[in-house]
């Protein structure tokens, strides 16, 4: 294995069959990619509760400001070790690559649907890449100015000066990461096919075919082939 | 001396005002009131306070609050600092003046400012946590604190304090309890030397007249109001002697504002923000109506299955 | 105090020195705030530290602890030099003209008559040379050099300005700028007004201090004046009831005195009390001194005292020695000489100097009963606490009876202000527990010694079985009958000489003032300066009308003010010769052609004429003292004398250790330190914080909160040259006792250069013991020595010596 390519990971297998199944998701990676999620949409709405006077409102899906409050930080702490999880399973796919630079110079073609027009891609695009690292690094900031506002157990430790400067930083970092979300949640939608590989963990060997050509070749030659599935 | 104010009747007395005399709410709005109420204002005036902590102790006994017993910390500053039990606290300053090599100790009575443009009632989420009335006194409704202590980075003085046993911002209240049956707050009571007087903000500002040109005539040639403009004023102000240089008197700011960062979190943040969400959301929605779904067409799954099949192994 | 706290406001310039007015008197410091806001005035502070009156002070100097005396007698040095004398008011009113005994000399700190055997004078030359008419000789030209003005002129002499600061370590130009503003109150129309407390009277010299801020006000006319006068701010609540009522071992109420042993019979007793007039036309108010001493005694034994038993004379205890004060009963208990103890509204192991002293006193007793609303250390000597109270109760017999008692607050009654004022107070709450009032325990005992001696006898059963208790409830007199009872009633019709049938007096009546008391039992009344507080008009000490005409600050109708509801005492003083107003400004009472009148009740017959009767009617010689006879055991007037404990020689007399009359006991002479010691090299006081009140408010949650721990306060410069850190521990010990305590280091205490040393102070505030809310801690007379006042014992708390050193946290 040790002359595996850099973007298969553990888990990824095809499937011969009509149509092939490509497995690209384990169970432990969907399981930990929905934890985040949902933490996300958690935090992301708990938070937006408190950013916005006319999103207050949302505080009653958590019992009230006071719980919001008191969650919030919580779900944060959750979302950081979830998608550490995550970072270490995916960062090496994420690792950029020449043909990232091809498919960025090409983002018409990417935002008009010409798959035809761009080069062939491992596991991830450069926008999941973007993605990725978007996330890995807003939520680096999120967790630290977090931390530094969460009143409670560490107001303490910093100055107010200090945590003015982090609110302002964790509420931008919020926006960031919202608009981050919404790129990825809308690429898995408009791309069909793409939501079962975080549902069943599985794509068509089409899908892969189309998106991630790269990978499907990398993954029958390297062998990684298995019986059909089901 | 200032007139005091007579004590109230037997009698149970209604509010002077309430709800419906508010002019700002925290994250919410509120109608103009009907009408609006005089101003009110709290006058310390520090060359007259003799540090005796009366205030302190009316505050705590008033407002029923329950603060620890601590241990010498090297001041006469007790309580160290403002806590959820004590929302005044007299800070003692041991200050040689350079132009005389004088000893002053300067010695002054902290709490909320109640500040005509109040930063925490700006950076506070919660809709009705704070409030303000016409007559200036900024309020905290506990009922609807979340603790979350935005206030405390809203306030350009340093005042609110979160309890860590109910999670709810505390700070003076201008005993706004007492002050709606017409009577002083229980600081200004109990002020033996009536350092502290409470009446209207212009009567205050012409009592505090009398009082500055008396300091200047003792040769405090900078004596003045401390009645800062950067927060549109406050309800609670200061007779210093040397009002050129505030933050001599344990760290009153010199020129108090609500601080950029917070105005720009809860200002353009908040605004641009939502902004830039919702046009992610809605470029995305015009995106796919655009452009369509990216479908995986039958070609592409025949293609896999022909590499799969063996075509380069 | 001669004025009110209200008058405080009518002063042009107000000094506090030997007090701290502000952090111990805040509600009474309203005045001084007043008097600087709406007058102008302005406030001088003289103090080892600068304290919370300094910080709103408009001049500060600093002193050494204990020499107050050499600065006053300075002041008045200066007052002659530069003649700032408000001449008019000295050569009629004081006694600078009268011409002073020959034989009498001052010399190396004494006066005629010393015997250092005794530590006493014979003070027979302290007198004024009398004529052959039988009155005091006079020179009003002020020119026999034995006429006190010269004689005093020369005892200050010595006092210059350098002499001040060597002796007292206020700079020279700090001294001089604070005598210069005293100066411009010689003006007729300037006042200066005296505030002081305990930094004055808890020194071995304390009355001498007290004298020579009056011989001051004296000579600059300002006793008896509006914004004037001495005014002592009373250190509780109702001290000034206390010594009204006369609770000193030597005094009976109205500051009529015990008898001695030597006054075997009731003439030899009024011999030497009732004093005839050493000059012309003068009052002499005590001449009455016979109408309030029956009165006094009718009060106590009713009809068993009547003219054939002198008026029961004989049952009032006689005194063997000058007093049984404080320090000499602990001093008996210590010797095993004094068996039972009852503290009533008393801490003395916290309030008395030398605890280890007094806790081995108190375990010597068979019996200590403690009336106290709280629990005390004093009721809690005998258990061990570690280092903040080491006992062994196994070791300690004594029994000790608690009886908790109401606070002020839960019951009814009257207090004395340091103005003299007698404010009625009603319950604010009701007694917690079992507590109940003084009135009713001391009844229960009263009632149940009388049924013993009535039952079995004793030594001398009669003033125990005889004494009235006319009490709806003998179990539990109320407030109203004891204070009726102290304003006292007539007893038996008086009728008017000239109409038979017209009634002076009628029997059972509540009698208006004192003026009305008679000598020959027909009149009773408890406390004669009270006389007027209950009349048949009711309840004066209850009036709560804050009406005050001419805006004087007297405010006449506002409870009761004793004597005679009087505001400002010798106020005949604040007019001319003439009987007109000093100052228009400051009118206070006035000769209007035939009587006095005016916004105070006159302090002088209403038709004593001008230039007749002089305005100190209490005097026989109708003028104010400059010169005191022998009526202070430590000299007629005030020298500088060092505390017992000081870090240098007294430089005008370097022979004399201490106030050379002061009482010394044997056994604690040897616990002085040396002058000069190196061992105890610092010079300590001991105060009170504005947070607390002696030793109740630790048990208050609020005031421990606001103070909640023991410290003591150093100068920088001497916390350098000890390594001691801001809010670290030290220790501090004299050759009585160690405290461990977390150390204030601030730039309000300064050493002060003495004789050309620095001197370093340690101030000691007094609040911490083992018992109440407030975390645990020392008491500052586990330090201070076991020495009082020359005249009242008062314990010299102020002035004494200890080290110090940095120490670790305490382990218990």
């Amino acid at each position: 294995m040790s002359a595996a390519p850099y973007d298969v990971e553990g888990g990824d297998q095809v499937h011969k069959g009509h149509p092939v199944q490509v497995d690209r998701y384990t169970v432990a990676a969907r399981i930990n990619h929905w934890i985040t999620a949902i933490s996300l949409i958690l935090l992301a709405i708990s938070g937006l509760a408190l950013f916005h006077p006319s999103l207050y409102f949302l505080t009653a899906l958590f019992g009230g400001g006071q719980l919001t409050r008191a969650i919030h930080p919580w779900i944060g702490v959750v979302l950081f070790f979830s998608f550490a999880g995550l970072f270490f399973r995916f960062w090496k796919a994420n690792l950029w690559k020449s043909e990232d630079g091809t498919w960025l110079r090409r983002i018409r073609d990417v935002i008009a649907g010409n798959e035809e027009k761009l080069p062939e891609l491992g596991k991830y695009n450069a926008g999941q890449k973007f993605v990725f690292w978007g996330m890995s690094f807003l939520i680096l900031v999120l967790i630290g100015s977090g931390l530094v506002i969460w009143n409670v157990y560490f107001s303490s430790f910093t100055s107010i000066e200090q945590q003015r400067i982090a609110l302002l930083v964790h509420a931008l970092a919020a926006v960031a990461i919202i608009c981050v979300w919404i790129i990825h949640v809308y690429a898995a939608i408009w791309v069909k096919g793409t939501i079962s590989a975080m549902t069943r963990g599985q794509v068509t060997g089409g899908w892969a075919w189309r998106h991630h050509r790269k990978w499907l070749r990398e993954l029958v030659a390297g062998k990684r082939t298995g019986t059909p599935a089901e | 001396m200032f007139p005091p104010i007579p004590n109230p009747p037997v009698t149970a007395t209604p509010a002077k005002f309430g709800d419906a005399d508010l002019v700002r709410r925290s994250a919410s709005s509120v109608p103009a009131p009907a009408q609006k109420l005089t101003p009110v204002a709290k006058l310390i005036d520090v060359s007259k306070c003799i540090g005796c902590k009366a205030c302190q102790a009316a505050c705590l006994e008033w407002n029923e609050l329950h603060e620890e017993i601590g241990t010498f910390n090297g001041t006469y500053t007790n309580p160290p600092d403002l806590t959820p039990a004590s929302f005044t606290l007299m800070r003692f300053t041991e200050w040689v003046n350079p132009e005389t090599d004088n000893l002053e100790w300067l010695i002054r009575k902290d709490g909320c400012m109640h500040c005509a443009d109040p930063g925490c009632l700006k950076a506070c989420p919660a809709p009705g946590a704070i409030v303000q009335y016409s007559n200036g006194i900024v309020d905290f409704a506990h009922d609807k604190c979340i603790g979350c202590g935005y206030c405390v980075k809203g306030c350009p003085f340093n005042i609110p304090r979160i309890s860590q046993v109910d999670h709810k911002a505390y700070k003076c209240t201008l005993c706004s309890d007492r002050v709606a049956v017409g009577q002083g707050p229980a600081c200004q009571k109990a002020c033996p030397t009536q350092a502290i007087v409470f009446g209207t903000k212009d009567e205050m500002k012409q009592w505090a007249d009398g009082r500055i040109k008396d300091l200047k005539s003792r040769g405090y040639k900078n004596a003045g109001l401390y009645d800062p403009p950067g927060v549109g004023g406050t309800h609670v102000m200061y007779v210093l002697q040397h009002a050129d240089k505030p933050s001599i008197y344990a760290g009153l700011p010199d020129n108090p504002r609500i601080s950029p960062i917070v105005e720009a979190w809860k200002g353009v943040t908040k605004y641009v923000g939502l902004g830039v969400m919702g046009f992610a959301a809605i470029a995305g929605a015009f995106h796919y109506l655009v452009t369509g779904a990216n479908k995986v067409t039958a070609e592409d799954e025949e293609n896999a299955e022909k590499l799969t099949q063996g075509g380069r192994s | 105090m001669t004025n009110s706290w209200t008058d405080i406001k009518n002063a042009d310039l107000v000094v506090i020195m030997g007090g701290n007015a502000a952090e111990a008197h805040p509600c009474g410091f309203k005045w001084v705030t007043e008097a600087k806001a709406t007058r102008g005035a302005k406030l001088v502070v003289v103090d080892p530290r600068f304290t919370r009156s300094a910080a709103v002070a408009d001049y500060y100097a600093p002193i050494r602890q204990g020499t107050d005396i050499a600065f006053l007698n300075g002041v008045m040095n200066y007052l002659i030099q530069n003649d700032k004398i408000q001449w008019d008011y000295v050569k009629a009113f004081t006694n600078a003209s009268f011409v002073v005994k020959e034989g009498f000399t001052y010399q190396d700190g004494l006066f005629t008559g010393y015997d250092e055997q005794k530590r006493d004078y014979n003070r027979s030359t302290w007198d004024y040379e009398m004529g052959p008419d039988g009155y005091a000789v006079v020179d009003e030209t002020l020119q026999n050099p034995r006429c006190v003005w010269n004689l005093l002129k020369q005892h200050v002499s010595v006092y210059t300005p350098e002499l001040v600061e060597r002796i007292t370590g206020t700079p020279k130009d700090k001294f001089l700028k604070v005598a210069s503003m005293m100066a411009e109150c010689s003006a007729p129309n300037k006042t200066m007004t005296s505030m002081y407390a305990l930094g004055w009277t808890q020194h071995s010299k304390g009355s001498q201090n007290i004298r020579c801020m009056a011989m001051i006000q004296l000579m600059l006319g300002n006793i008896g004046v509006r914004g004037g006068g001495m005014n002592a701010l009373r250190g509780h609540s109702n001290i000034q009831g206390l010594t009204d009522l006369g609770l000193m071992s030597n005094l009976i109420p109205g500051y009529l005195t015990l008898p001695t042993e030597r006054e075997a019979d009731f003439n030899a007793y009024m011999s030497t009390r009732g004093f005839k007039p050493l000059r012309p036309n003068q009052m002499s108010y005590w001449q009455n001194y016979k109408k309030f001493f029956v009165s006094f005694q009718k009060t106590m034994w009713g009809p068993a005292a009547t003219a054939e038993n002198n008026f029961a004379y004989d049952w009032l205890p006689k005194l063997d020695v000058p007093a049984y004060d404080v320090l000499r009963a602990f001093e008996l208990m210590d010797q095993g000489k004094m068996n039972i103890y009852f503290c009533q509204g008393f801490n003395p192991l916290q309030a008395f100097p030398n605890k280890a002293k007094l806790a081995r006193a108190l375990g010597k007793l068979k019996l200590l009963v403690v009336m106290d609303p709280l629990e005390t250390e004093t009721a809690r000597f005998w258990e061990n606490h570690g280092i903040y109270n080491e006992a062994n109760p196994a070791s300690i017999q004594t029994e000790v009876i608690q009886l908790p008692t109401t606070c002020f607050a839960e019951d009814e009654g009257s207090l004395v202000n340091s103005g003299r004022w007698l404010q009625w107070h009603w319950p604010g709450g009701s007694p917690p527990g079992e507590a109940k009032t003084d009135v009713f325990i001391m009844s229960q005992i009263h009632l149940r010694l009388k049924e013993m001696y009535r039952k079995d006898g004793g030594a001398v059963p009669e003033p125990i079985v005889n004494l009235t208790w006319n009490y709806k409830d003998p179990n539990e007199p109320t407030a109203e009958e004891l204070a009726k009872e102290m304003n006292g009633s007539v007893l038996t019709d008086v009728l008017d000489p000239n109409d038979p049938t017209k009634k002076v007096l009628e029997a059972g009546k509540q009698l208006a003032s004192f003026g009305l008391l008679r000598d020959d039992g027909s009149t009773a009344a408890g406390c004669w300066i009270y006389t007027g507080c209950f009349t048949e008009a009711g309840n004066m000490m209850a009036r709560r009308d804050n009406s005050d005409p001419g805006d004087t600050g007297a405010y006449s109708k506002w409870s009761f003010s004793w004597p005679a509801n009087r505001r400002i005492i010798y106020n005949r003083a604040s007019c001319n010769l003439d009987g007109q107003p000093w100052d228009d400004t400051r009118k206070l009472i006035w000769w209007d052609g035939a009587k006095w009148t005016g916004f105070d009740v006159p302090d002088i017959a209403p038709t004593a004429k001008p230039r007749d009767v002089g305005p100190f009617i209490m005097n026989p010689e109708g003028v104010s003292r400059l010169f005191t006879r022998g009526m202070m055991r430590d000299g007629p007037f005030p020298v500088h004398y060092e505390p017992f404990e000081s870090p240098v020689a007294n430089l005008i007399a370097p022979k004399v250790r201490g106030n050379p009359v002061a009482r010394v006991f044997k056994d604690d002479f040897a616990q002085f330190a040396d002058t000069g010691s190196k061992e105890f090299p610092y010079a300590a006081t001991s105060y009170r914080l504005t947070e607390h009140f002696h030793y109740w408010t630790k048990t208050n949650h609020v005031n421990s909160v606001l103070q909640p721990e023991f410290f003591v306060e150093i100068s920088p410069e001497l916390a350098k040259e000890k390594g001691i850190a801001n809010a670290g521990w030290v220790r501090v010990w004299s050759k009585r006792g160690s405290v461990i305590a977390k150390a204030y280091v601030t730039k309000r205490i300064r050493p002060l250069m003495v004789d050309g040393k620095a001197t370093h102070i340690v101030g000691i505030p007094i609040h911490w013991g083992f018992v109440g809310a407030a975390k645990k801690g020392f008491p500052a007379n586990v330090l201070t020595p076991f020495v009082g006042d020359a005249n009242i014992e008062t314990p010299e708390y102020k002035a004494f010596l200890v080290n110090i050193e940095p120490t670790t946290g305490p382990v218990a």
